[in-house]
């Protein structure tokens, strides 16, 4: 009972958080799914809508203001890498890597913006003193303000748009792009323009789960994004796994996503509770999201049938 | 309908692996002509395509489409009028993606790319009946992943998404060298009902000589990056291939024209 009363009581509290990283798990799968691109500019944009979200709103403004300024500023670091890769020609990884660093930089002087050091590396924001739109507080609750409510309309919305996109000229030409880019190039589709348009969209998807997590939580921190990338990714494949052969369609797909996230914090919530250091969480991440990661290339490698092409012939 | 002019093309210059691969090609195609391309390997028939479809930038020379100068416009800015079918079958389409889905898209080649539906109700129809003329089956699995299809019928595919909105120009690329026989032969006919029917104006490459004689009107053959034999009309109906080999050790001062040419 010690064990499975808090661990019974922080459920909501996981579905709350995963339901938040669904969103930023989207993003990832627009990239590293439809675009086939592992983007880490990630880590650093997540930061960017928290910090962007906050900032703005302590000073006053409308918070649906200041998280759509929280989405064009993850769009603006989306076109930045875009612009790396494309226009400078510097390897798709590289380029995210490059954003995200220099990103950690301009989070500190965003959330500094005012202050007499013009740099900080957190900044709070008390649903005390602003309406925010989702709060950790409200949780448990069973009321209008509970923020599970919110977070499962804006994941349906924002799914519902994004079917709808992809199944437009525009979005098919996206698709093809990541598909197949010869071939992309052939049908007269700019493949470079839907690449940075591509990452714009992720990573608008990743800050506006920033600006939400910063809410959640209640305050924004340069070190928010970090791994966001590889819990992205872990979401992506948890996803994936278990529903891969029922979810044909995309919008479904974009669901397991979001699902594959939930799961993960409820994973994480339930080995902290078995007692796992918290500080061993990204170490476990990492190798959990490796395996699953190798598992299709040792599939391929070592238990493929015999006697295909360039197999071992038997006498 | 295509004008190459003295054009150039040097890979890895100034290196150890330097190869010029187009030496002052010279071509012109008249509205119409369905020319076969035939010459060794190195020879720079795919370069030659490569070039005319904008896959990177000649060094030097004019290439132009219908009388519109397109040698500094980037590939996807010439796909309006050039139609293609790669060699590899994996290239010409998106394999995760539907047939109808890549049907779709290359009927909106050439146009520019809004947030209207991606693909509609009476396009289907029209694919389905499109999709006939390969006799491949195809019409009754339009919303199969083309992932799913051998590379037979990726390769007709290909084809018929080269010519869906007409090209000025259709660019073959040893589009039947990656298949067995039987289906080669098949990607083949359907290539030539195609041609025919839409009379297009067609650049095919092959390494099969008998093929290079049978279709087509012309047949030019190259050599060091430069076209060395040109042959049309009356002359190329009573061409052999016995004929057509005399001919190039006599233009290349060699027996080069080798196995790898007389085979497949």
């Amino acid at each position: 009972m010690d064990f499975l009363i808090p661990l019974l009581r922080s459920m909501p509290g996981a579905v709350g958080q995963g339901l938040i990283w669904g969103i930023m798990a989207i993003g990832v799968y627009l990239t590293y799914r439809i675009l086939d691109v592992a983007d880490l500019t990630v880590d650093g944009s997540l930061a960017t809508g928290g910090a962007v979200c906050v900032l703005l709103t302590v000073n006053g403004c409308n918070i649906w203001v200041a998280v759509l300024c929280a989405i064009l500023a993850g769009m603006l670091a989306g076109l930045v890498t875009g612009l790396f890769h494309t226009f400078c020609g510097i390897p798709a990884i590289l380029s995210g890597i490059l954003t995200q660093l220099a990103l950690y930089s301009i989070n500190l002087r965003i959330m500094g913006f005012g202050t007499d050091a013009g740099t900080r590396a957190s900044l709070a924001v008390s649903v005390n003193d602003f309406d925010l739109l989702v709060s950790q507080r409200y949780v448990r609750e069973i009321a209008l303000r509970n923020p599970i409510l919110l977070l499962l309309v804006l994941t349906a919305l924002l799914i519902g748009v994004l079917y709808w996109f992809f199944g437009t000229e525009l979005g098919s030409s996206l698709r093809a792009t990541g598909s197949n880019p010869s071939m992309a190039q052939a049908q007269g589709i700019d493949t470079k323009f839907n690449k940075v348009l591509g990452l714009m969209v992720s990573n608008g998807l990743v800050a506006l789960s920033g600006a939400l997590l910063a809410q959640y939580q209640g305050s924004s921190t340069a070190d928010m994004g970090r791994g966001a990338i590889v819990i992205g990714l872990a979401a992506v494949i948890i996803g994936e796994v278990i529903f891969s052969k029922v979810f044909q369609n995309f919008a479904l797909k974009l669901l397991s996503a979001v699902i594959g996230a939930i799961i993960y914090y409820l994973v994480i919530q339930f080995v902290l509770r078995l007692g796992l250091d918290t500080n061993d969480l990204k170490l476990l991440t990492a190798l959990v999201v490796a395996v699953f990661l190798a598992i299709p290339y040792w599939k391929g490698k070592y238990f493929s049938k015999p006697g295909r092409k360039g197999g071992r012939t038997h006498a | 309908m295509l004008e190459v002019k003295q054009v150039y093309k040097t890979f890895n210059p100034g290196t150890i692996n330097e190869k010029t691969a187009l030496n002052g090609l010279s071509l012109t195609l008249a509205d119409g002509d369905f020319t076969t391309v035939i010459g060794g390997n190195g020879a720079g028939k795919s370069t030659l395509l490569n070039a005319v479809a904008g896959v990177w930038p000649v060094d030097a020379g004019t290439i132009s489409i219908g009388g519109v100068d397109v040698t500094r416009l980037p590939e996807h800015k010439r796909a309006p009028y050039i139609g293609r079918v790669f060699q590899d079958p994996m290239m010409g389409t998106a394999a995760t993606m539907q047939i109808e889905e890549n049907l779709a898209l290359a009927k909106r080649r050439g146009r520019p790319r809004t947030l209207r539906p991606g693909i509609t109700r009476p396009e289907r129809e029209e694919y389905r009946e499109l999709l006939k003329i390969l006799d491949l089956g195809l019409e009754e699995r339009l919303t199969a992943k083309v992932g799913l299809l051998s590379g037979g019928q990726r390769q007709a595919l290909t084809l018929l998404m080269a010519t869906l909105q007409k090209p000025k120009l259709l660019l073959l690329d040893e589009h039947t060298a990656a298949l067995d026989p039987k289906t080669a032969a098949k990607v083949l006919d359907a290539t030539e009902r195609i041609v025919q029917r839409d009379k297009l104006t067609t650049l095919m490459i092959t390494h099969n000589m008998r093929d290079a004689i049978v279709h087509g009107n012309r047949l030019i053959m190259m050599y060091e990056g430069r076209v060395v034999i040109d042959v049309s009309g009356e002359e190329k109906r009573k061409l052999t291939v016995e004929a057509l080999l005399d001919m190039f050790s006599k233009v290349s001062g060699s027996d080069e024209a080798d196995d790898t040419m007389l085979l497949s």
